[in-house]
């Protein structure tokens, strides 16, 4: 089952369930002040517990542990052979040949791979969760084409058992989105991958909020079907801009009250989102396929002073490879996905390779609980089409798309998405190249701590809902 | 042998047309390779595959290149049957959810098991060419199975007849029609039949009922003395082919409880019966391997996406094929239609996952053709045959591992789709004109 918008099985359960009413979201707060939320990288912006909903992540049980003589992908391009990697405290202290530590757990990893965590900028787990009934349809909240007051993290169902799959495939981070329904969907979060009673367990210390943005058939189609704007794709854009027009307004006069030059308008919490990425705090990540719409998209964040972090499916990127790499917006593409609508017509599988050689930021994602198990298989089926047209991509280039570069889409590049020193210490063993098919995660690392082991299946996480239900299968495999 | 009938016919009747023109023998010989059969033979080394009209005239070493055949050197190369793909809506659809040909629903009520999609089936299709360049050479053409489509055009309990269809130049393109009969049971059945999996039963128990009725009674019937009948004579002569062992039923079910009410329904008409969705059909592995039942399904597919598929994990291909089930890979789902070419990923995942390299590459070439009942013309390389060849650089299974060429029926075909025409076309940076000056 496919948990986007456009699959058929969701899109029944949207017919079904989605085309409720419009309703105006009318939050009565009687409160004047704009809440800066908490952005940026700023390590413990989250844990202060200032802001709402703060990250309450505390890492598994961890050891040092050091893993020797593997063939290492360093995900800063690096590619190094019989080499050691040292995991202390939850952060890399070391990568290199020769490292030794007192008391550490040596795993003995020659023949294997090493790799940073695999990271996926586009997840809708714990918001369109396993099993996919009515109950579980929270990821879309397609009752106004504008509903950037929604936070992705109020639906999230931890015990979703497709992040424990998605574990056994290396994720260890993982963005949250809202659906493509609407023009803005509302806040993204994103998640370290370990398993939480209920999401602030689960939020990525520090990490910042993103924010959904639709471009192209989707929104169209939904609210044209119901007869509201908008129903073209010019309608979208009006509706893009009346957006920006109404939070350049609203930040402009909370800045005036608070030089006591007017009165504070009520709060907001659509506008407060809206002006979070007008300051830079909040990354857009936007839903958009085809190049032209790209674009355009890129002029309209010219026009109101945002930036476009990343855009996502992005299935024509490498038509506008050149844009994005002069915007430093970040392009997540599948690998082969295309053809089941109009604007996924175009899709070509040297996708990836082409924005990467344009000196873009190229990322595989899944937009898939079952893709985003194997993201490193993915990968491998572009580099093998990129090498067919004669464009050459190394593993340790391959790496960094579904490593350094989702780390810097979603802002955590500082801390993790590579082996580096210092830095969390979220780190797959792989038992074999991760780019052949016959390879699995073998561990996985989360802050150093061990969080998944594909030896030793009892020690691994089983969902609640699991619990009980798949008892045949021994858990969601 | 009808095939070729009909040509003769065809030939009397329109002789003008170039369908069936009978040109000198061409021959064609692909030499040097590792051949994987998945035949008798095994694996070939350094094997010459001598292909004459279209069909595998001899496969072994050593063999004689006739004078003036054609030569493919495949020379440390990996050659393979074509891949088969065992369920799915190839040339049926087309970019479904923005308004394009969607001819594998029947929206309206006039036929159920009748309904044929063979003559909808259209060669020059995007999706074609773009699979067959990675190796699809065949495919069974289905009707929807599940409840809806992309449109949200709801599909019957009996959604009707597949065909299995050459990915070649379009001349010819049927090799079966009748191939299955595809049926919903279980939670998507049940979606259209009145909200229950037994209703959704008792729908197709009743047609299959009235088609033995009419099949015993059908000179009284034509004669007007028998009781109308709820389906209409097209669906009771389809209906037949199943009950006589023709056709076999596909039935979109993954509960376990739900194969377990198609064996019993199987056994208790005689009908031969192939599962497909089957997420929980490695649970029954011995029941299904003793009712000769085959499984169509995703090897990756490992999570609960609803209550009838709790159970599903990986490494069920290895335990229904170490049990004695054949198997095959793929599904109902529109991305395995755009995506058959990817069968080799679910295989490598298979073999990943437990089961051995030769089973999961049987499973994609040789057992659909078994299952259809066209393996005396196809999928696998065998003297005889009809030469469908696939030659890789490397292991297919691999992710990174694209045909070099396909031969379909004999022809190599041209590897080129409209995916390859819009890379090239952007790949080039000389140009100071826009792209649509570009190569096309």
């Amino acid at each position: 089952m496919k948990v986007s918008l456009f699959r058929s099985k969701v899109a029944k359960r949207d017919k079904k369930f989605c085309y409720g009413s419009i309703q105006v979201n009318k939050q009565i707060v009687a409160f004047a002040t704009l809440v800066l939320l908490a952005v940026g990288c700023d390590d413990d912006a989250d844990n202060s517990g200032s802001a709402p909903y703060a990250s309450r992540y505390e890492g598994l049980p961890a050891i040092t542990t050091l893993l020797t003589g593997a063939t290492i992908l360093t995900g800063t391009g690096e590619r190094l052979d019989n080499a050691d990697i040292l995991l202390s405290n939850g952060k890399i202290v070391g990568v290199g040949k020769g490292l030794s530590a007192d008391g550490a757990e040596v795993v003995d990893a020659g023949g294997k791979w090493i790799t940073p965590g695999v990271i996926d900028v586009h997840s809708h787990l714990g918001v369109s969760a396993s099993p996919g009934t009515a109950s579980h349809s929270d990821g879309n909240e397609s009752t106004s084409p504008v509903t950037a007051g929604v936070w992705a993290e109020h639906s999230v169902w931890p015990h979703d058992p497709g992040f424990t799959t998605a574990l056994s495939g290396g994720v260890t981070a993982l963005q949250i989105l809202p659906g493509s329904a609407n023009l803005i969907g509302g806040r993204s979060v994103t998640l370290k991958n370990v398993p939480g009673r209920n999401v602030q367990d689960m939020k990525f210390p520090g990490a910042p909020y993103g924010m959904k943005m639709a471009c192209g058939e989707n929104p169209k189609r939904i609210y044209g079907g119901l007869g509201v704007a908008p129903s073209t794709r010019m309608g979208n854009v009006a509706g893009y801009r009346s957006a920006w027009i109404a939070a350049a307004d609203y930040r402009d006069k909370m800045a005036a009250a608070e030089k006591d030059r007017g009165e504070a308008p009520m709060r907001d919490l659509q506008l407060e989102t809206l002006v979070g990425v007008l300051n830079g705090e909040i990354l857009v990540h936007n839903h958009c396929y085809r190049g032209d719409e790209m674009s355009v998209m890129l002029d309209i964040a010219k026009e109101f002073g945002y930036k476009v972090g990343t855009f996502h499916h992005a299935v024509e990127a490498y038509k506008v490879a050149d844009l994005l790499a002069e915007a430093d917006t970040c392009a997540a593409m599948w690998a082969d996905w295309w053809g089941f609508k109009m604007e996924a017509f175009d899709a070509i599988r040297e996708n990836a390779a082409i924005v990467d050689r344009a000196g873009a930021c190229a990322i595989i994602h899944s937009d898939d609980e079952l893709h985003i198990q194997r993201l490193n298989q993915e990968t491998a089926k572009v580099m093998g089409a990129a090498a067919r047209a004669g464009i050459d991509i190394p593993p340790e280039r391959a790496i960094q798309w579904i490593t350094k570069n989702p780390a810097k889409s979603l802002g955590i590049d500082a801390v993790t998405g590579t082996l580096e020193p210092g830095k969390m210490a979220d780190v797959v063993l792989w038992d074999g190249d991760p780019f052949s098919v016959y390879t699995r995660a073998e561990r996985v690392y989360i802050d150093g701590a061990l969080a998944y082991d594909k030896n030793n299946p009892a020690g691994n996480p089983v969902t609640d809902f699991t619990l009980g239900t798949a008892a045949a299968a021994g858990g969601a495999q | 042998m009808n095939r070729a009938l009909g040509c003769i016919i065809r030939c009397m009747v329109l002789p003008a047309i170039f369908l069936c023109s009978v040109a000198a023998a061409e021959t064609t010989a692909v030499v040097g390779g590792t051949v994987h059969t998945v035949g008798p033979q095994g694996v070939i080394q350094n094997a010459t595959i001598i292909i004459v009209d279209g069909n595998i005239a001899a496969v072994g070493q050593g063999i004689a290149v006739p004078d003036g055949a054609e030569t493919i050197d495949a020379s440390g190369k990996i050659v393979t049957p074509g891949l088969f793909t065992p369920i799915g809506r190839l040339g049926l659809v087309d970019i479904p959810l923005s308004g394009g040909p969607r001819d594998a629903v029947q929206r309206g009520e006039q036929f159920t098991a009748g309904f044929d999609v063979a003559d909808a089936y259209n060669s020059r299709a995007t999706m074609i060419a773009v699979n067959r360049i990675e190796g699809v050479t065949r495919a069974l053409i289905t009707p929807m199975a599940r409840a809806t489509d992309e449109a949200g055009n709801a599909s019957h309990v009996i959604s009707g007849l597949a065909a299995v269809v050459n990915l070649g130049n379009g001349r010819d393109y049927l090799d079966r029609r009748s191939a299955a009969m595809v049926v919903n049971l279980g939670e998507d059945g049940s979606d259209y039949s009145g909200g229950t999996r037994t209703s959704a039963l008792l729908i197709l128990r009743n047609a299959l009922d009235e088609a033995i009725d009419y099949h015993e009674h059908k000179g009284d019937f034509e004669r007007g003395m028998r009781r109308a009948y709820q389906h209409s004579v097209a669906d009771l002569e389809a209906l037949g082919r199943v009950l006589s062992g023709e056709t076999p039923l596909l039935a979109d079910v993954h509960r376990a409880s739900d194969i377990e009410a198609l064996i019993r329904l199987s056994d208790e008409y005689g009908i031969a019966a192939i599962v497909s969705g089957g997420n929980e059909a490695w649970i029954l592995a011995d029941q299904l391997s003793k009712a000769n039942i085959a499984v169509v399904f995703a090897p990756m597919e490992n999570l609960p996406f609803s209550f009838d598929r709790i159970n599903a994990r990986r490494g069920a291909a290895a335990i229904l094929v170490d049990a004695g089930v054949r198997v095959a890979f793929g599904d109902d789902s529109q991305d395995h239609t755009y995506n058959a070419r990817n069968i080799t990923q679910a295989a490598g995942n298979a073999v990943a996952d437990g089961m051995s390299w030769d089973a999961a590459l049987r499973a994609i070439t040789l057992t659909p053709a078994e299952i259809y009942g066209v393996a005396d013309q196809m999928g696998s390389i065998e003297t005889g045959k009809q030469a469908d060849i696939v030659i890789w650089p490397a292991d297919p299974l691999e992710l990174t591992s694209y045909p070099d060429q396909v031969l379909i029926k004999g022809e190599a075909i041209s590897m080129v789709s409209r995916q390859t025409l819009l890379r090239d076309r952007y790949l080039q940076s000389d140009s100071d004109k826009p792209p649509a000056y570009r190569d096309h």
